[in-house]
């Protein structure tokens, strides 16, 4: 038998799964990954929705087993948690550097992108506070005229 | 089966369910593409929290129903949703009025379910009450633009509140399920949370300079599944279709 490689490492794996809608990000940037452990011969994921009816949630519960299993791991046990509800506070900072680099303005307590991930700038306006996938919005750079996304705070 | 559990997480998922159907109803038909995105994402948080509150549902019946079996293989009779939410779209102007009615109750409600005695309930609620915030901001701020606005949209939005104020009053209901629910914590007596209710609204209306119809008299027949208007039967037909026509049908 091969020994059950350490919690750590698992993170480990988990942190090199991109977020299927945002691949600039992995799952653990995103931090919907609330737990990991191993209970006896299982491995016990706890994984939290961004929200409640994001799409992608099926999709990402599928890339983490998938992962799991590439790594060796056969019993997988992926456990849903809705309390705390997600808060994009649990972005790690590695994470909303990768999202600027990429082109969507990280989340800030202004309720508004403190900058235009493109040029810099700080004036910019709102389009909609909706965008491509729930965890978006929609906004403009005045400076450079060049529409982006906002990633939402919540 | 704790009945009293049972029947208030349909009220909850049934409000949700109806109301995400006639707001994705909009896709691909709002006036600009930004409005198309932000209605269509505000029917997925509101289809999303109907698997939750309706997962709950059949969880606490026992009967091997899901989310899916709830929604899609009851009659009308069996629906618990408010009058309000079935409502036809109309115009985008009452699209959005009917959804500041209920997206200003529905806050207000969370609020406290998150207090729940029932933890599951309380989990729920969290997670909802962070996507119907974001929800109230953007439909009490286009009520306020467009009662606010021009001549024509001003018509209509008042026109809208005439129509809706009168299925405002049945979210407020309060029968035997109310009083149990509320006597074991499990969620407050609806009537608790009117004066907030009715507070925020005058605030709302205030700004949008629309007058609140004096009348508070009420339709109601919705929420104890008595009296649901036509308008539900024609939806069910339309969202529950293919599950009808191909039971279990699968992607």
């Amino acid at each position: 038998m091969v020994a059950q490689p350490s919690t750590d490492e698992i993170w480990a794996v988990l942190a090199r799964v991109p977020d299927p809608e945002i691949p600039a990000i992995s799952l653990t940037d995103l931090g919907i990954i609330r737990d990991i452990a191993w209970e006896g011969e299982t491995l016990a994921v706890t994984v939290t929705p961004t929200y409640s009816g994001c799409p992608a949630t099926s999709l990402i519960n599928f890339e983490i087993e998938t992962a799991l299993r590439e790594a060796g791991i056969e019993r997988i046990d992926l456990r849903r948690q809705l309390a705390p509800p997600w808060t994009t506070d649990w972005l790690s900072q590695e994470g909303r550097a990768k999202l600027e680099a990429y082109g969507i303005a990280p989340p800030t307590a202004a309720r508004g992108p403190e900058k235009c991930p493109r040029c810099g700038s700080t004036h910019v306006e709102r389009i909609s506070q909706f965008g491509s996938t729930p965890c978006k919005a929609q906004w403009r750079c005045k400076e450079c005229r060049e529409p982006f996304d906002y990633f939402k705070c919540i | 089966m704790d009945q009293a559990l049972f029947e208030f997480c349909l009220r909850m998922g049934d409000n949700t369910l109806v109301l995400g159907h006639r707001v994705s109803e909009w896709c691909g038909h709002a006036p600009v593409l930004e409005e198309d995105i932000a209605l269509a994402n505000t029917a997925l948080d509101l289809i999303g929290q109907t698997q939750l509150w309706l997962g709950l549902a059949g969880e606490v019946e026992g009967a091997g129903r899901d989310a899916d079996a709830l929604a899609f293989r009851r009659d009308a009779w069996d629906f618990r949703s408010v009058l309000l939410v079935e409502q036809p779209n109309g115009d985008f102007g009452q699209t959005i009025l009917r959804q500041y009615l209920f997206d200003q109750y529905q806050a207000l409600m969370l609020a406290e379910l998150v207090a729940s005695s029932d933890a599951r309930v309380s989990a729920i609620a969290q997670k909802a009450a962070k996507e119907v915030a974001y929800h109230l901001d953007r439909s009490r701020d286009t009520v306020v633009g467009l009662g606010d606005g021009t001549d024509e949209s001003h018509t209509r939005m008042q026109a809208a509140l005439d129509r809706l104020y009168p299925f405002v009053g049945e979210l407020f209901g309060e029968d035997d399920l109310d009083r149990e629910v509320a006597a074991r914590g499990i969620a407050p007596l609806p009537a608790s949370l009117r004066a907030a209710y009715d507070a925020a609204l005058a605030a709302t209306m205030d700004e949008a300079t629309l007058a609140l119809p004096d009348s508070r008299w009420s339709q109601s027949g919705g929420r104890d599944g008595t009296r649901h208007s036509e308008h539900l039967g024609h939806l069910l037909t339309e969202m529950q279709w293919l599950q009808r026509a191909y039971p279990d049908a699968r992607w």
